[in-house]
């Protein structure tokens, strides 16, 4: 073969090469991002704003189980949450006994009180977020505010994040979720599909409406929610003057969720 | 040398024949998880990940094993593994493309797949991962066909893919180390949080996968007459056990580390795996039980000189391969996910359809392996670099 | 050259099947239209020229704006504020799925499977 024949048909490769693959887009990064819409995009004045959410749940006003059964109903409600029987099923918020919420406390002469009641449980929103340190899609991630959400969209199912998740806060739509559920309970609010990762959201959704969460909302002020790097937030007031504790601080996730003992 | 694929002896077509069929009767197992969900497979909220994921991780090990002929080969010029080094880069090729297909099965939104390239995230190990294996595939891809193809031409190989042997050395490594670092970097998993994750995922890698390979070139001999040589096949097994006492000794530290500090999060699930729970032990614990009792019998056979390379030699292979199978392919995500993350027991246990589908994918290796060794084996035909 | 004849027929037959999609598409008179019911509001977000060639990638605009950055309304061109939601705002005028969305979806054989999770308000209700 000849040897400009040979070069060129070298140097036409590599150019097809990069112009097809990855090559091209980052040599040209602003094509990527160009926004489509021709308007803009804002947040209501109506939404709910924080520097940090944070959740305080005062556990001394709650008697039993029973007690949190409306705060439960009214998350998975709001969120059409299917009730799937079985240890394949989803859980935005459950309760479980002190020593499985609470597994590194191990003191087998708990006062009566705390070994016969329950406590809740539900996605920490850490500040280190182990799992969306493992994501390898950024289908979860961490927004500005300290909610880490979830992208359903992008999700490949992996299962990563529940490997990562120190806390069992994931679940994995292992079947078909509206095989579950006569009707979606909520029809503002979409279901999940088959093969992806969920969990607790904070409930953006409703802070975008200037609504608190779902289960703040139902217990009556026994939950408090509030901006935890501002000093007079309601949160921050009850954490001042109670002793709280956090589920597995060891881990150095620092989860926003405090429990008031 | 694609032509190499078409003539054979009639067993050699049967055998393509029965795989394709295994492969068929497996893709309808497939099917069936792709429309009802994960949900056929005996994973749960806390036991999410299974008998794919840890299939996938035993043979990401078989796949950096094929290092153990290369670097010896290339970097100490022990001519006498020259012979039978294209068969592991091809073993790793095979083992590479099981990895991909185990990590595919595994996703419960497969078609979405191409997320982890189109939103990259250098954060997550998962990223890497997909790096080093597409890029161990590719290497052990060009190395091999490019070396073969010089030995058919009888011919020195070009000189730049020396320098590509050298990197896909140290890729070897790096495709364990960055498999072990999926488990090793979770908080909270006390059973991997372990330093020495990766070099037990090395030294097991390092015994298993060259004694699988050892095996095939048994069946290999015995079907075709190609010989690997005695001398290389007593390297390598003095090579195996080297690795399999380093692998022991490792699984005996963590035993240390966990019992001595008696911290109980690091002694339950290996309690758990060994015991079960309860007073009862679990399925895997007779699993486990046997992985000990197979290790060190294993390793009685092959550490006196004697008989090393003797009649029990494929005996002690198959039961090594065993031992590391099961630590590897059962107890690294059964002691992982037990006790679960509220320090309390979700049993799990590989449904029928899990193992169908994971039979399936071993099928499809066990295809791509025969096609391509039929290639080195035509090519070394040819040029009488067959046996002694 | 053998053959000329039945080569030459031949090579002219393939051109004509192969580019028969696009003398049906140029010269064809009974192109149908997919015969959508629209909805009785007078204008969508943006105009309508916009929305039948954008729609799919504003939706895929507006759930990273409203998931990933807490921007939950879109301000449009005509300074009318929308809140992001397909199943809230969009769905809100279109209300018809059948006659609207699945009707084009099917005579472009295109299958979105936003439906799997997003609610069809006649479903809903």
């Amino acid at each position: 073969m000849n040897t400009n024949r040979r070069k060129f048909l070298k140097v036409a490769g590599l150019s097809a090469f990069a112009l097809t693959s990855g090559l091209a887009q980052v040599a040209l990064p602003e094509t990527a991002n160009a926004q489509l819409a021709p308007g803009g995009y804002g947040n209501s004045p109506k939404s709910l704003h924080a520097k940090r959410w944070a959740m305080v749940i005062d556990t001394r006003l709650f008697k039993s189980a029973d007690d949190y059964k409306p705060l439960i109903q009214a998350c998975h409600h709001a969120h059409n949450v299917p009730d799937i029987p079985g240890n394949k099923n989803i859980q935005w918020l459950w309760v479980d006994t002190y020593d499985h919420v609470f597994p590194d406390d191990m003191n087998e002469h708990m006062s009566a009180k705390i070994k016969g009641t329950v406590f809740p449980l539900l996605c920490n929103h850490c500040t280190n977020p182990p799992c969306v340190r493992v994501c390898p899609t950024q289908a979860t991630y961490k927004m500005a505010d300290g909610i880490v959400a979830m992208d359903y969209h992008r999700c490949i199912g992996c299962r990563f994040c529940m490997a990562g998740c120190p806390y069992g806060a994931r679940s994995f739509n292992f079947f078909d979720p509206r095989k579950f559920m006569a009707e979606p309970t909520n029809p503002r609010f979409p279901t999940r599909m088959i093969g992806v990762v969920e969990k607790c959201t904070f409930c953006a959704e409703r802070l975008a409406q200037g609504l608190l969460p779902a289960c703040v909302e139902a217990s009556n002020g026994k939950i408090l929610f509030g901006d935890l790097n501002d000093p007079n937030s309601s949160v921050r007031k009850a954490l001042a003057e109670n002793y709280s504790i956090r589920r597995k601080p060891n881990l150095g996730t620092q989860p926003g969720v405090y429990y008031l003992i | 040398m694609l032509e190499k694929l078409l003539t054979g002896p009639k067993r050699y077509y049967l055998w393509l024949l029965f795989l394709v069929c295994v492969i068929a009767a497996c893709a309808v197992a497939y099917s069936v998880q792709l429309m009802t969900g994960l949900g056929v497979t005996g994973m749960n909220r806390d036991v999410s990940w299974g008998l794919y994921i840890s299939q996938f991780t035993y043979f990401v090990g078989v796949a950096a094993s094929a290092v153990m002929l290369v670097l010896p080969a290339y970097f100490h010029h022990y001519v006498k593994f020259k012979r039978m080094i294209i068969f592991g880069e091809f073993m790793a090729v095979a083992a590479v493309c099981m990895c991909a297909l185990f990590i595919v099965v595994d996703l419960g939104q497969p078609q979405r797949m191409a997320n982890v390239m189109l939103h990259p995230t250098p954060n997550s190990v998962m990223f890497y991962d997909m790096i080093v294996l597409i890029g161990y595939l590719c290497l052990n891809i060009i190395i091999g066909w490019v070396t073969l193809e010089a030995e058919r031409l009888q011919v020195e190989p070009p000189k730049w893919i020396k320098p590509l042997v050298y990197l896909s050395i140290i890729w070897a490594f790096s495709i364990h180390t960055v498999t072990a670092f999926l488990y090793a970097g979770v908080p909270g998993r006390h059973y991997w949080l372990t330093a020495i994750m990766a070099a037990r995922f090395l030294s097991s890698a390092f015994c298993s996968g060259p004694a699988i390979l050892l095996l095939l070139l048994f069946i290999v001999r015995r079907l075709t007459g190609f010989d690997p040589g005695k001398d290389a096949i007593k390297t390598l097994a003095t090579i195996i056990v080297y690795a399999m006492c380093i692998n022991v000794f490792f699984y005996l530290c963590e035993l240390f580390t966990a019992f001595y500090s008696n911290i109980p999060g690091h002694m339950e699930p290996i309690h758990f795996l060994f015991y079960g729970h309860g007073g009862e032990f679990a399925w895997v614990s007779y699993w486990m039980w046997a992985a000990v009792v197979m290790a060190f019998a294993s390793l009685a056979i092959l550490i006196p000189p004697q008989t090393r390379t003797g009649k029990l030699l494929p005996l002690a292979l198959i039961m090594l391969v065993l031992a590391s199978w099961i630590d590897k392919g059962l107890g690294l995500l059964i002691g992982g996910f037990t006790p679960n993350m509220y320090e309390s027991i979700t049993p799990y246990m590989p449904t029928c359809t899990e193992i169908t589908v994971a039979i399936g994918v071993y099928a499809i290796g066990a295809l791509v392996l025969s096609l391509l060794w039929k290639i080195a084996l035509g090519v070394k035909r040819d040029v009488n670099n067959f046996c002694d | 050259m053998y053959n000329t004849r039945p080569v030459c027929i031949g090579i002219v037959i393939l051109v004509i099947v192969l580019s028969a999609p696009f003398w049906v598409g140029i010269f064809g008179t009974n192109y149908t239209k997919t015969g959508i019911t629209k909805p009785t509001q007078e204008s969508c977000v943006e105009d309508t020229a916009f929305m039948r060639a954008q729609h799919m990638r504003l939706l895929n605009e507006w759930r990273d704006q409203a998931l990933r950055n807490e921007n939950r309304n879109y301000v449009a061109k005509n300074g009318k504020t929308w809140e992001i939601s397909l199943q809230n705002t969009c769905m809100r005028c279109h209300t018809d799925y059948k006659g609207f969305c699945e009707k084009c979806h099917i005579s472009n054989s295109v299958s979105p499977y936003c439906w799997t999770c997003h609610i069809i308000p006649t479903e809903g209700k």
